[in-house]
């Protein structure tokens, strides 16, 4: 009976990404293709005001004047634009006022990504603390639910999706939105803008700490489906936010598209924490399907003594190409970034951050660490600069790359530009294997050559881990074993 | 409990062990001694079953087992385990959680159940004040930046969690200072039983008036060139090693 068991447990594993289900579900589309119909069509489907239709259109015009960049290390055929749809929501009756009326299908989606939206149910308490975490669940282009929204509003914290944002604060969306990846950006910020359906918005008014963690989960179902969410959240003078974002994709042979945007903004003596797990479907074994993911992130430290800081877990996608920045512009302010990248099997990965000092006394810090197993390759690609007037602007950075198997490729390219003698920046960079001897000496103490390797790149990446929630840290080290298997023997 | 029979073990080529035989009963504890590249270290890696080495012929027998088709993990799970004369360091990973993850690993290929954080914690607090290994020197990446003392005794340590039925300690007694020799050997005769056994592999005596062996086998040119009782140890540390390595020239 045992060895059936086993045999049973094996087979399951051998399907490695647990969240590659469809789920069956009617949803409503804009034709294929894109152009200025396309365009108004998604913004009459919001019914959002005539200035953002317009700023749409603006993108879109700026759009088909720009050339998808080539820079990055990674190699893929080109994407057609045209054969996409960029809209695509679940068809819903009126519109969910409560949980209660959220589409059971989709609900119980979430319950099997582990996802709880049920209120009660969503005690991820550490240690006897009642630390909730409200939810936004995005499911392909729209927002299904969002968990907590009274409780939030009593402490004055608007999170909501960025569809309703509109309505509800026009004037803050209208202040902030683009004010920090403007529609001119780069291509697929551009494409976005244009096109973007929705995503997650959050204001923390002046003074307030919000009082639980913010959560957003985007998930894509529909096939030849283009996704581009938008995510501006505003923390006022002094306040305070953590915000997770976590992503999966059903396992599907074609590549999928996704395109989001991501815009930070800390006044005076605010502080922002966000923090991703990315675990998009990577494609099969051979590199067949899995998601592009093209992702433009950026934090404003507009105030002084303001602070965003990034952490990010990227495990999934067949092509990753994100850069997640932090612009100092405020005196004394601090920008963070650390970055745990896994590739495995025929994954891209071009990530990195751009840590941009335009204030005085600015400090940065770059943790990045790099795994490549399997047939893969991971490029760290990074920026700091201090502009002329950034007087003692301060930079540490440190690479670090791991490599499993001899098939796999782990590149550094930092780039560094001071424009005042007053900056100190240090950069360092390691790149090491699991050595033969390591293995042997885990091996010899009992674990297998899994368990070996997952314990080696569990302490390889445990300094940046420990910058992530209690909740997520102990699930992105799941993950990273989950996204390591098959990668030894 | 081991059985080691007309075992040939050659590296590129190069024939280190030419035929070793030798039987280890329950509750034994051999001396292995001889001098530098007499093939000890390797005899003691072709029993934990690290790479790089051809078995150009012979069989081992742990238990009835072959061991030598054994995976290393499977080795320690059928209870053998080898204390390193060089630990390996694994950056960022605690020595609390690597003692842990081994200790559940093969309890749970054991067939027992895994311990309990709680449990585990209450457990190695005990084994490591017999140690001298302190709580703080559990909280650090193990064996990274450790002194020569502090990696023999985390090695103590993993073997008295992990209740081996065959300890192989490869030059234990190297880098310790007296005081240090004599925490290590105390807590290497505490795991000490009818059912245990162990080779300990030296170079010198001195560690042998701490563990004192039942058998003393003298080891030259990849052979056993000589068993004896303990007093062998002695005439070794008077004599030298010359006697056995001589024979090459002759």
């Amino acid at each position: 009976m045992a060895a059936v068991k086993e045999t049973v447990d094996q087979v399951a594993e051998l399907e490695r990404y647990k969240y590659g289900f469809v789920t069956d579900i009617e949803s409503e589309f804009a034709p294929k293709g894109l152009n200025e119909d396309v365009v108004r069509f998604i913004s009459a489907k919001k019914g959002e005001p005539e200035w953002l239709t317009d700023w749409r259109l603006e993108a879109f015009q700026r759009w088909q004047t720009l050339k998808e960049p080539s820079w990055a290390k990674l190699g893929y055929p080109p994407v057609d634009f045209q054969d996409l749809y960029y809209y695509a929501a679940p068809v819903k009756k009126a519109g969910p006022k409560s949980l209660d009326e959220v589409d059971p299908e989709l609900l119980a989606t979430y319950e099997k990504l582990g996802i709880p939206l049920k209120e009660q149910e969503i005690l991820a308490g550490v240690e006897g603390t009642e630390n909730r975490v409200a939810v936004d669940a995005v499911f392909d282009s729209v927002s299904v639910v969002t968990t907590f929204k009274e409780k939030l509003e009593e402490a004055g914290v608007i999170f909501c999706p960025i569809s309703e944002a509109v309505h509800r604060c026009p004037e803050i969306v209208q202040k902030y939105l683009g004010s920090v990846v403007p529609i001119t950006d780069n291509f697929y910020a551009t494409l976005n803008s244009a096109v973007f359906s929705d995503g997650s918005f959050v204001y923390v008014p002046e003074g307030v700490k919000c009082p639980m963690e913010l959560s957003t989960y985007f998930r894509i179902n529909a096939q030849n489906t283009g996704q581009f969410e938008r995510t501006l959240i505003i923390a006022d003078k002094g306040a305070y936010v953590s915000y997770l974002e976590g992503c999966t994709a059903p396992q599907r042979d074609e590549n999928q598209l996704h395109a989001a945007v991501v815009e930070l903004v800390a006044l005076e003596d605010a502080e922002i924490k966000y923090s991703t797990v990315q675990n998009w479907y990577p494609g099969d074994k051979d590199g067949k399907g899995g998601i592009y993911n093209f992702v433009t992130k950026r934090g404003d430290c507009r105030g002084a003594r303001s602070k965003i800081s990034w952490t990010q877990v990227e495990t999934g996608s067949a092509i990753t190409w994100k850069y997640p920045s932090c612009i100092l512009r405020g005196d004394d302010s601090v920008g963070e970034f650390y970055s745990i990248a896994i590739t495995n099997g025929r994954q891209q990965a071009d990530t990195g951050t751009k840590m941009m000092h335009l204030g005085k006394n600015t400090s940065s810090r770059i943790i990045s660490k790099g795994i490549s197993a399997g047939h893969s390759s991971n490029t760290y690609r990074g920026l700091v600069s201090a502009h002329g007037k950034a007087k003692n602007a301060r930079n540490y950075t440190q690479c670090d790359s791991l490599l499993i198997g001899d098939k796999c490729a782990a590149h550094t390219v930092p780039y560094i530009e001071a424009k005042t003698a007053s900056a100190v920046f240090e950069h360092e960079a390691t790149t090491s294997k699991i050595s033969d001897d390591q293995m042997f000496y885990c091996m010899s103490r009992g674990l297998s050559d899994e368990e070996a390797v997952a314990l080696i790149v569990n302490g390889f990446v445990k300094e940046v881990i420990q910058h992530l929630p209690m909740e997520f840290a102990v699930e992105s080290q799941k993950l990273i074993n989950i996204s390591l298997e098959g990668s030894v023997g | 409990m081991l059985e080691i029979k007309n075992l040939h073990v050659a590296v590129e080529g190069n024939e280190i062990l030419k035929g070793i035989d030798l039987t280890v009963k329950p509750g034994e504890v051999h001396a292995i001694m001889g001098p530098n590249g007499s093939g000890k270290s390797t005899l003691s890696y072709v029993l934990a079953g690290k790479d790089d080495y051809d078995i150009t012929a012979g069989e081992v027998l742990f238990n009835g087992q072959n061991l030598l088709e054994m995976a290393p993990n499977e080795r320690a799970v059928a209870g053998l385990f080898l204390a390193f004369q060089y630990p390996i360091e694994i950056p960022g990973v605690a020595t609390m959680t690597f003692l842990k993850t081994a200790l559940n690993a093969v309890r749970k290929e054991r067939g027992k159940d895994e311990l309990s954080t709680p449990e585990f914690m209450k457990l190695v607090k005990e084994k490591s004040a017999k140690l001298n290994v302190s709580q703080e020197m559990l909280r650090r990446p193990l064996n990274v930046g450790f002194s020569g003392g502090e990696k023999k005794r985390a090695e103590i340590l993993q073997m008295a969690l992990l209740e081996p039925a065959l300890c192989v300690l490869d030059e234990t007694d190297s880098g310790l200072d007296i005081d240090a020799l004599r925490v290590v050997s105390d807590g290497v005769n505490a795991l000490r039983s009818p059912e245990r056994s162990m080779i300990v592999i030296t170079h010198y005596q001195r560690l042998l008036d701490h563990i004192v062996p039942d058998i003393v086998h003298v080891m030259a040119r990849g052979r056993i060139q000589k068993t004896g009782g303990k007093e062998l140890a002695k005439e070794l540390e008077a004599k030298g090693y010359a006697d056995y390595v001589g024979e090459a020239a002759a």
